[in-house]
Protein backbone atom coordinates (compact mmCIF):
# COMPACT_ATOMS: atom_id res chain seq x y z
CA UNK A 1 0.00 0.00 0.00
CA UNK A 2 1.31 3.48 -0.57
CA UNK A 3 2.15 5.58 1.78
CA UNK A 4 3.62 4.04 4.12
CA UNK A 5 7.05 5.87 4.75
CA UNK A 6 5.00 8.87 5.11
CA UNK A 7 2.97 7.26 8.13
CA UNK A 8 5.75 6.41 9.61
CA UNK A 9 7.23 10.01 9.75
CA UNK A 10 3.92 11.00 11.12
CA UNK A 11 4.13 8.31 13.82
CA UNK A 12 7.21 9.55 14.47
CA UNK A 13 6.05 12.86 15.43
CA UNK A 14 3.15 11.96 17.32
CA UNK A 15 5.67 9.48 19.37
CA UNK A 16 7.69 12.54 20.65
CA UNK A 17 6.12 12.98 23.82
CA UNK A 18 4.61 16.50 24.30
CA UNK A 19 6.43 18.57 22.46
CA UNK A 20 9.72 17.87 21.99
CA UNK A 21 11.67 17.72 18.56
CA UNK A 22 13.05 14.45 17.34
CA UNK A 23 15.80 14.33 14.78
CA UNK A 24 14.63 15.32 11.11
CA UNK A 25 13.92 12.46 9.34
CA UNK A 26 15.87 13.49 5.91
CA UNK A 27 16.25 10.05 4.54
CA UNK A 28 12.24 9.53 5.12
CA UNK A 29 11.29 12.71 3.98
CA UNK A 30 13.43 11.60 0.56
CA UNK A 31 11.67 8.29 -0.11
CA UNK A 32 8.26 10.03 0.30
CA UNK A 33 9.40 12.17 -2.31
CA UNK A 34 10.71 9.34 -4.48
CA UNK A 35 7.54 7.51 -3.98
CA UNK A 36 5.77 10.77 -5.27
CA UNK A 37 7.41 11.35 -8.53
CA UNK A 38 7.57 7.38 -9.61
CA UNK A 39 3.52 7.94 -8.74
CA UNK A 40 3.25 11.02 -10.75
CA UNK A 41 5.57 9.58 -13.73
CA UNK A 42 3.29 6.38 -13.93
CA UNK A 43 0.42 8.99 -14.18
CA UNK A 44 1.32 10.94 -16.66
CA UNK A 45 2.02 7.71 -18.60
CA UNK A 46 -1.23 6.39 -17.80
CA UNK A 47 -3.25 9.20 -18.79
CA UNK A 48 -1.42 9.92 -22.07
CA UNK A 49 -2.78 5.90 -22.64
CA UNK A 50 -5.86 6.93 -21.29
CA UNK A 51 -6.57 10.20 -23.56
CA UNK A 52 -4.59 8.69 -27.14
CA UNK A 53 -5.57 4.69 -26.71
CA UNK A 54 -9.05 5.18 -25.70
CA UNK A 55 -8.52 2.88 -22.18
CA UNK A 56 -11.17 4.96 -20.00
CA UNK A 57 -10.89 1.86 -17.88
CA UNK A 58 -7.50 3.00 -16.53
CA UNK A 59 -9.46 6.08 -15.12
CA UNK A 60 -9.84 4.34 -11.40
CA UNK A 61 -6.38 3.23 -11.27
CA UNK A 62 -4.98 7.28 -12.11
CA UNK A 63 -7.53 8.56 -9.35
CA UNK A 64 -5.91 6.12 -7.27
CA UNK A 65 -2.69 6.95 -7.75
CA UNK A 66 -3.61 10.91 -7.32
CA UNK A 67 -5.48 10.14 -3.96
CA UNK A 68 -1.94 8.54 -2.94
CA UNK A 69 -0.28 11.70 -3.93
CA UNK A 70 -2.33 13.72 -2.63
CA UNK A 71 -2.12 12.18 0.95
CA UNK A 72 1.63 12.08 0.55
CA UNK A 73 1.27 15.55 0.42
CA UNK A 74 -0.57 16.10 3.23
CA UNK A 75 1.56 13.66 5.37
CA UNK A 76 4.62 15.86 4.56
CA UNK A 77 3.11 18.88 4.94
CA UNK A 78 1.76 18.07 8.31
CA UNK A 79 5.19 16.24 9.08
CA UNK A 80 6.72 19.91 8.32
CA UNK A 81 4.13 22.27 9.86
CA UNK A 82 4.07 20.40 13.07
CA UNK A 83 8.17 20.29 13.39
CA UNK A 84 7.90 24.23 13.06
CA UNK A 85 5.37 24.32 15.86
CA UNK A 86 7.88 22.46 18.18
CA UNK A 87 10.71 25.08 17.02
CA UNK A 88 8.88 27.79 17.32
CA UNK A 89 7.86 26.76 21.34
CA UNK A 90 11.65 26.09 21.84
CA UNK A 91 11.96 30.31 21.15
CA UNK A 92 9.27 30.85 23.95
CA UNK A 93 10.33 28.42 26.16
CA UNK A 94 14.11 27.41 26.00
CA UNK A 95 15.51 30.83 24.97
CA UNK A 96 16.92 32.53 21.80
CA UNK A 97 20.13 30.15 21.89
CA UNK A 98 19.57 26.47 22.05
CA UNK A 99 22.07 23.86 23.25
CA UNK A 100 23.79 21.83 20.32
CA UNK A 101 21.71 18.74 20.91
CA UNK A 102 19.17 20.42 19.62
CA UNK A 103 20.50 21.99 17.16
CA UNK A 104 21.43 18.29 15.37
CA UNK A 105 17.75 17.49 15.35
CA UNK A 106 16.88 20.14 13.20
CA UNK A 107 16.97 20.96 9.28
CA UNK A 108 19.52 23.77 7.61
CA UNK A 109 15.73 25.00 6.99
CA UNK A 110 14.34 24.99 10.12
CA UNK A 111 17.37 26.40 11.79
CA UNK A 112 17.43 29.08 8.97
CA UNK A 113 13.62 29.61 10.17
CA UNK A 114 14.34 29.78 13.87
CA UNK A 115 16.32 32.56 12.94
CA UNK A 116 14.38 34.02 11.25
CA UNK A 117 11.59 33.80 13.96
CA UNK A 118 13.96 35.07 16.32
CA UNK A 119 14.98 38.10 14.16
CA UNK A 120 11.09 38.98 14.48
CA UNK A 121 10.39 38.34 17.62
CA UNK A 122 13.35 40.55 18.57
CA UNK A 123 12.46 43.35 16.32
CA UNK A 124 8.85 43.66 17.80
CA UNK A 125 10.05 42.97 21.28
CA UNK A 126 12.33 46.59 20.95
CA UNK A 127 8.98 48.50 19.39
CA UNK A 128 7.36 47.95 22.68
CA UNK A 129 8.21 49.57 25.84
CA UNK A 130 10.04 53.17 24.52
CA UNK A 131 13.87 53.01 24.61
CA UNK A 132 14.76 49.41 25.95
CA UNK A 133 11.96 47.32 24.04
CA UNK A 134 10.30 44.99 26.47
CA UNK A 135 11.00 41.10 26.62
CA UNK A 136 7.68 39.33 26.47
CA UNK A 137 9.33 36.06 26.87
CA UNK A 138 9.16 36.66 30.40
CA UNK A 139 6.32 36.44 32.95
CA UNK A 140 3.95 34.91 30.61
CA UNK A 141 1.49 34.26 33.46
CA UNK A 142 -0.29 36.97 34.74
CA UNK A 143 0.82 38.63 38.63
CA UNK A 144 -0.64 36.41 41.19
CA UNK A 145 -1.77 39.66 43.41
CA UNK A 146 -4.23 42.13 42.33
CA UNK A 147 -2.12 45.33 43.45
CA UNK A 148 1.44 46.10 42.39
CA UNK A 149 4.60 48.29 43.82
CA UNK A 150 5.12 51.16 41.34
CA UNK A 151 8.24 53.28 41.61
CA UNK A 152 7.64 56.52 40.29
CA UNK A 153 11.21 58.93 39.38
CA UNK A 154 10.76 62.30 39.44
CA UNK B 1 7.07 22.82 25.97
CA UNK B 2 3.32 21.44 26.32
CA UNK B 3 2.57 25.44 27.25
CA UNK B 4 3.88 27.20 24.24
CA UNK B 5 3.27 23.94 21.54
CA UNK B 6 -0.35 24.31 20.30
CA UNK B 7 -0.40 21.62 17.91
CA UNK B 8 -3.83 21.53 15.39
CA UNK B 9 -6.40 19.77 16.99
CA UNK B 10 -8.38 17.27 15.66
CA UNK B 11 -11.39 17.93 13.25
CA UNK B 12 -12.59 14.82 12.53
CA UNK B 13 -15.85 15.01 14.76
CA UNK B 14 -16.94 18.06 12.72
CA UNK B 15 -17.51 18.03 9.65
CA UNK B 16 -13.81 18.04 7.71
CA UNK B 17 -10.85 16.73 9.42
CA UNK B 18 -7.88 19.14 9.52
CA UNK B 19 -5.58 18.60 7.07
CA UNK B 20 -2.43 19.36 9.17
CA UNK B 21 -3.77 17.72 11.81
CA UNK B 22 -1.48 14.54 13.30
CA UNK B 23 -3.73 13.09 15.18
CA UNK B 24 -6.34 13.33 11.81
CA UNK B 25 -3.68 11.59 9.34
CA UNK B 26 -3.40 8.96 12.13
CA UNK B 27 -7.03 8.47 12.50
CA UNK B 28 -7.65 8.39 8.33
CA UNK B 29 -5.80 5.33 7.81
CA UNK B 30 -7.49 3.30 9.50
CA UNK B 31 -9.37 0.57 7.57
CA UNK B 32 -12.82 -0.24 6.54
CA UNK B 33 -14.01 -2.53 4.43
CA UNK B 34 -15.00 -1.82 0.67
CA UNK B 35 -16.48 -3.16 -2.40
CA UNK B 36 -14.92 -2.78 -5.80
CA UNK B 37 -17.32 -1.69 -8.52
CA UNK B 38 -14.89 -2.14 -11.34
CA UNK B 39 -11.59 -3.40 -11.94
CA UNK B 40 -8.43 -1.52 -11.15
CA UNK B 41 -5.82 -2.76 -13.50
CA UNK B 42 -1.80 -2.43 -12.81
CA UNK B 43 -2.98 -2.17 -9.27
CA UNK B 44 -2.24 -5.74 -8.17
CA UNK B 45 0.81 -5.75 -6.87
CA UNK B 46 0.16 -3.50 -4.19
CA UNK B 47 -2.61 -5.46 -2.83
CA UNK B 48 -0.92 -9.18 -1.79
CA UNK B 49 -1.81 -9.17 1.71
CA UNK B 50 -5.24 -7.75 0.49
CA UNK B 51 -7.35 -7.92 3.49
CA UNK B 52 -6.64 -8.89 6.55
CA UNK B 53 -9.96 -9.59 8.73
CA UNK B 54 -12.40 -8.72 5.80
CA UNK B 55 -14.62 -11.48 4.23
CA UNK B 56 -13.41 -12.34 0.53
CA UNK B 57 -16.22 -14.17 -1.42
CA UNK B 58 -14.98 -17.87 -2.18
CA UNK B 59 -15.15 -16.37 -6.18
CA UNK B 60 -12.24 -13.61 -5.74
CA UNK B 61 -9.23 -16.06 -5.37
CA UNK B 62 -10.16 -18.32 -7.51
CA UNK B 63 -11.41 -15.58 -10.41
CA UNK B 64 -7.87 -14.34 -10.06
CA UNK B 65 -6.04 -17.23 -10.38
CA UNK B 66 -8.32 -17.87 -13.67
CA UNK B 67 -7.78 -15.00 -14.97
CA UNK B 68 -5.15 -14.94 -18.33
CA UNK B 69 -1.94 -12.93 -17.64
CA UNK B 70 -2.80 -10.13 -20.11
CA UNK B 71 -0.82 -7.08 -18.62
CA UNK B 72 2.01 -9.39 -17.77
CA UNK B 73 4.68 -7.87 -19.05
CA UNK B 74 3.05 -4.34 -17.95
CA UNK B 75 2.96 -5.43 -13.76
CA UNK B 76 6.63 -6.92 -14.07
CA UNK B 77 7.89 -3.43 -15.63
CA UNK B 78 5.87 -1.90 -12.91
CA UNK B 79 7.27 -3.79 -10.15
CA UNK B 80 10.76 -3.42 -11.39
CA UNK B 81 10.58 0.25 -11.41
CA UNK B 82 8.80 0.29 -8.02
CA UNK B 83 11.60 -1.97 -6.73
CA UNK B 84 14.18 0.02 -7.98
CA UNK B 85 12.38 3.57 -6.76
CA UNK B 86 10.33 3.20 -3.85
CA UNK B 87 12.47 -0.42 -2.75
CA UNK B 88 9.34 -2.25 -2.06
CA UNK B 89 9.29 -6.07 -1.55
CA UNK B 90 7.36 -7.43 -3.71
CA UNK B 91 6.23 -11.34 -3.24
CA UNK B 92 7.01 -13.29 -7.13
CA UNK B 93 3.41 -13.73 -7.59
CA UNK B 94 1.52 -10.67 -7.94
CA UNK B 95 -1.75 -11.06 -8.91
CA UNK B 96 -2.66 -9.25 -12.23
CA UNK B 97 -5.76 -7.15 -11.30
CA UNK B 98 -7.16 -5.71 -8.71
CA UNK B 99 -10.39 -6.97 -7.91
CA UNK B 100 -12.74 -8.53 -10.20
CA UNK B 101 -16.21 -6.76 -9.72
CA UNK B 102 -17.55 -7.17 -6.39
CA UNK B 103 -14.29 -8.10 -4.21
CA UNK B 104 -14.08 -7.37 -1.22
CA UNK B 105 -11.01 -5.57 0.51
CA UNK B 106 -10.04 -3.16 3.36
CA UNK B 107 -8.88 0.28 2.56
CA UNK B 108 -7.73 2.79 4.15
CA UNK B 109 -10.33 5.93 5.56
CA UNK B 110 -8.43 8.95 2.87
CA UNK B 111 -8.71 6.42 -0.37
CA UNK B 112 -12.29 4.75 0.79
CA UNK B 113 -12.85 8.86 0.58
CA UNK B 114 -11.30 9.63 -2.37
CA UNK B 115 -12.25 7.26 -4.54
CA UNK B 116 -15.92 7.47 -3.29
CA UNK B 117 -18.57 9.32 -5.44
CA UNK B 118 -22.05 9.70 -5.00
CA UNK B 119 -22.80 7.16 -8.39
CA UNK B 120 -20.21 4.91 -6.31
CA UNK B 121 -18.43 3.84 -9.56
CA UNK B 122 -15.15 2.77 -7.95
CA UNK B 123 -16.01 1.35 -5.15
CA UNK B 124 -18.62 1.03 -2.54
CA UNK B 125 -18.29 1.16 1.31
CA UNK B 126 -19.65 -1.25 4.01
CA UNK B 127 -20.21 -0.14 7.56
CA UNK B 128 -17.28 -2.15 9.70
CA UNK B 129 -19.20 -4.11 12.73
CA UNK B 130 -18.68 -1.79 15.22
CA UNK B 131 -21.15 0.87 13.43
CA UNK B 132 -23.48 -1.80 12.68
CA UNK B 133 -26.54 -2.66 14.26
CA UNK B 134 -25.17 -5.55 16.36
CA UNK B 135 -22.66 -3.42 18.16
CA UNK B 136 -25.07 -0.18 18.07
CA UNK B 137 -27.59 -2.46 20.34
CA UNK B 138 -24.63 -3.48 22.68
CA UNK B 139 -23.56 0.57 23.15
CA UNK B 140 -27.28 0.75 23.31
CA UNK B 141 -27.51 -1.29 26.68
CA UNK B 142 -24.30 -0.02 28.56
CA UNK B 143 -21.91 1.72 27.16
CA UNK B 144 -19.19 1.91 29.81
CA UNK B 145 -18.18 -1.98 29.25
CA UNK B 146 -16.77 -1.81 25.82
CA UNK B 147 -13.50 -1.49 25.19
CA UNK B 148 -13.09 1.25 22.97
CA UNK B 149 -9.53 1.05 22.06
CA UNK B 150 -9.53 -2.29 20.70
CA UNK B 151 -12.32 -1.23 18.66
CA UNK B 152 -10.20 1.00 16.41
CA UNK B 153 -8.56 3.67 18.51
CA UNK B 154 -10.07 6.51 16.95
CA UNK B 155 -13.68 5.23 17.34
CA UNK B 156 -15.30 8.77 17.50
CA UNK B 157 -13.51 10.60 15.35
CA UNK B 158 -13.67 7.85 12.56
CA UNK B 159 -17.19 7.22 12.69
CA UNK B 160 -18.22 10.72 12.38
CA UNK B 161 -15.82 10.81 9.32
CA UNK B 162 -17.89 7.28 8.02
CA UNK B 163 -20.89 9.55 7.36
CA UNK B 164 -19.70 10.52 4.41
CA UNK B 165 -20.75 8.05 2.68
CA UNK B 166 -24.03 8.37 2.52
CA UNK B 167 -24.76 5.10 4.05
CA UNK B 168 -29.07 5.20 4.66
CA UNK B 169 -27.86 4.11 8.46
CA UNK B 170 -26.24 7.54 8.87
CA UNK B 171 -28.90 9.05 11.13
CA UNK B 172 -28.70 5.70 13.71
CA UNK B 173 -24.43 6.03 13.34
CA UNK B 174 -24.49 9.45 14.43
CA UNK B 175 -27.48 8.79 16.92
CA UNK B 176 -25.58 6.07 18.17
CA UNK B 177 -22.44 7.92 18.37
CA UNK B 178 -23.55 10.66 20.67
CA UNK B 179 -25.01 8.66 23.05
CA UNK B 180 -22.16 6.44 23.60
CA UNK B 181 -20.22 9.40 24.24
CA UNK B 182 -23.08 10.66 26.76
CA UNK B 183 -22.93 7.39 28.44
CA UNK B 184 -18.99 7.38 29.11
CA UNK B 185 -18.08 10.66 29.77
CA UNK B 186 -19.38 10.35 33.36
CA UNK B 187 -17.10 7.75 34.58
CA UNK B 188 -14.08 9.60 32.53
CA UNK B 189 -14.67 13.37 34.32
CA UNK B 190 -14.66 11.52 37.27
CA UNK B 191 -12.29 9.23 37.42
CA UNK B 192 -9.70 12.43 35.80
CA UNK B 193 -10.66 14.67 38.74
CA UNK B 194 -10.08 11.91 40.78
CA UNK B 195 -6.91 10.22 40.11
CA UNK B 196 -4.10 12.32 41.24
CA UNK B 197 -0.36 11.21 41.07
CA UNK B 198 -1.65 7.55 40.41
CA UNK B 199 -0.83 5.04 38.05
CA UNK B 200 -3.70 5.53 34.85
CA UNK B 201 -3.43 3.22 33.05
CA UNK B 202 -6.35 0.96 34.11
CA UNK B 203 -8.45 3.66 33.39
CA UNK B 204 -7.47 5.07 30.49
CA UNK B 205 -7.15 1.84 28.85
CA UNK B 206 -10.48 1.05 27.63
CA UNK B 207 -10.75 4.25 25.83
CA UNK B 208 -10.57 5.86 22.52
CA UNK B 209 -8.26 8.36 21.75
CA UNK B 210 -10.62 11.27 21.86
CA UNK B 211 -12.02 10.70 25.74
CA UNK B 212 -7.89 9.78 26.17
CA UNK B 213 -7.37 13.64 25.38
CA UNK B 214 -10.02 14.58 27.37
CA UNK B 215 -8.89 12.25 29.99
CA UNK B 216 -5.88 14.41 29.88
CA UNK B 217 -7.22 18.04 29.85
CA UNK B 218 -8.72 16.50 32.64
CA UNK B 219 -5.86 15.21 34.42
CA UNK B 220 -3.67 18.54 33.65
CA UNK B 221 -6.62 21.00 35.56
CA UNK B 222 -6.49 18.66 38.72
CA UNK B 223 -2.67 18.93 38.92
CA UNK B 224 -3.01 22.68 38.17
CA UNK B 225 -5.14 23.10 40.82
CA UNK B 226 -3.04 20.93 43.67
CA UNK B 227 -0.13 23.25 42.17
CA UNK B 228 -2.10 26.39 43.26
CA UNK B 229 -3.44 25.36 46.53
CA UNK B 230 0.36 23.60 47.39
CA UNK B 231 1.35 27.51 46.96
CA UNK B 232 3.50 25.76 43.87
CA UNK B 233 2.18 28.32 41.30
CA UNK B 234 3.82 31.65 41.71
CA UNK B 235 7.02 29.31 41.93
CA UNK B 236 9.15 29.70 39.08
CA UNK B 237 9.94 26.21 37.98
CA UNK B 238 12.29 25.02 35.16
CA UNK B 239 9.81 24.12 32.24
CA UNK B 240 9.13 20.71 31.33
CA UNK B 241 10.97 21.13 28.34
CA UNK B 242 14.66 22.33 29.70
CA UNK B 243 14.20 19.21 32.17
CA UNK B 244 13.97 16.98 29.37
CA UNK B 245 17.00 17.56 27.57
CA UNK B 246 20.43 17.65 29.13
CA UNK B 247 21.24 20.55 30.49
CA UNK B 248 23.37 23.15 28.48
CA UNK B 249 26.96 23.71 29.63
CA UNK B 250 28.29 27.11 29.57
CA UNK B 251 31.20 26.17 27.33
CA UNK B 252 29.00 25.33 24.75
CA UNK B 253 27.06 28.15 24.14
CA UNK B 254 28.09 30.07 20.92
CA UNK B 255 26.51 33.44 20.26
Amino acid sequence: MFCEKAMELIRELHRAPEGQLPAFNEDGLRQVLEEMKALYEQNQSDVNEAKSGGRSDLIPTIKFRHCSLLRNRRCTVAYLYDRLLRIRALRWEYGSILPNALRFHMSAEEMEWFNNYKRSLATYMRSLGGDEGLDITQDVKPPKSLYIEVCISF
Amino acid sequence: MSEAYFRVESGALGPEENFLSLDDILMSHEKLPVRTETALPRLGAFFLERSAGAETDNAVPQGLALLPRLECSGVIWLTAALTSQAQVIVTPQPPMWLGLQGSKLELPLWLAKGLFDNKRRILSVELPKIYQEGWRTVFSADANVVDLHKMGPHFYGFGSQLLHFDSPENADISQSLLQTFIGRFRRIMDSSQNAYNEDTSALVGRLDEMERGLFQTGQKGLNDFQCWEKGQASQITASNLVQNYKKRKFTDMED
